[in-house]
């Protein structure tokens, strides 16, 4: 067994180990501790796949952003210090019994397929390639879906400040109703 | 890399869908089964990332589907987290259980 085969094995079980850890934990903070680990495992295994730059992606996105999203959220609305309850035993075993037989269906079908592996030369992907083939609008050109994707950035960021700002506006227009209601009235009673 | 067969990596990409199919079903609390959700990406991504090595090495298209998914999952994240923290204040509580009304 070669290094790159020993590597495969270690990442591989450290991102199943993490991700067990992230589902198990009992305290919320820790679970996302395991969270992200098990990214950074994912992007290490990008790694070992040679394709730096989405293992780059990775780390900066998930470990980055979400991950420290997810941390700041916890912080907002979890008491430190308290455990998550525990399911009831009923729900872990079904649980547990979907998943060994999804797990066994699927692998099954997968380990069975014959994959044929191609022969073709490996393209050494550079940073350029993949910004000439992200912005190309020929045949094997991401132009659009790179538009597309940015509206949909554009429309989670105005969702989220919409969603985050909802309720300072209502108060604010009720008092604005309530001040015009008040106005009216007194109107009403000088005339 | 060639000396993995390509169903050891399934296996991992697998594992780690139904690792976070079962954080989904047990977990209550909102937080945690995002992370199980995160997870589920995740193997989605190792999947497209290994067919792209292993069957079409001259071609970059499940890199691309890799770099969308994880936009998209991003996107995901933060409005749910938005949505988790509006009604943190509504309810006072990000249990599953706790969220039974359609509108407050």
């Amino acid at each position: 067994m070669s290094a790159s085969a020993i590597f495969f094995y270690i990442i591989s079980t450290f991102i199943l180990g993490m991700g067990l850890l992230a589902v198990t934990s009992k305290k919320i903070f820790r679970s996302a501790i395991w969270l992200l680990f098990c990214l950074v495992g994912i992007a290490a295994l990008f790694f070992w796949m040679q394709l730096e730059f989405l293992a780059a992606v990775q780390i900066v996105v998930y470990a980055g952003g979400i991950v420290v999203l997810i941390i700041f959220s916890i912080f907002l609305t979890q008491r430190a210090g308290t455990d998550l309850p525990k399911p009831r035993p009923r729900r872990i075993i079904f649980s547990v019994l979907a998943t060994i037989f999804g797990f066994g269906l699927t692998y099954s079908i997968v380990y069975q397929h014959p994959f044929v592996a191609s022969n073709n030369a490996p393209l050494n992907v550079t940073v350029n390639q993949i910004g000439t083939q992200m912005l190309g609008t020929g045949r094997d050109g991401y132009a659009l879906p790179f538009e597309v994707v940015s509206m949909l950035l554009l429309a989670a960021m105005i969702g989220c400040i919409v969603i985050a700002m909802k309720s300072p506006v209502l108060r604010q227009s009720e008092t604005e109703k309530d001040i015009e209601t008040e106005k009216l009235e007194s109107n009403s009673v000088t005339v | 890399m060639s000396q993995i067969p390509l169903s050891h990596i399934l296996f991992v990409s697998t594992a780690l869908f139904f690792i976070g199919m079962y954080g989904f079903f047990t977990r209550r609390n909102m937080i945690t089964m995002l992370m199980s959700v995160e997870l589920i990406l995740n193997s989605v991504n190792i999947n497209f990332v290994a067919f792209n090595k292993y069957l079409f090495p001259q071609k970059m298209e499940g890199l691309f589907f890799t770099l969308f998914i994880i936009t998209i999952a991003a996107a995901e994240a933060a409005v749910a987290i938005a949505i988790i923290i509006n009604l943190y204040r509504s309810h006072r509580s990000v249990d599953i259980e706790d969220a039974d009304e359609m509108k407050y």
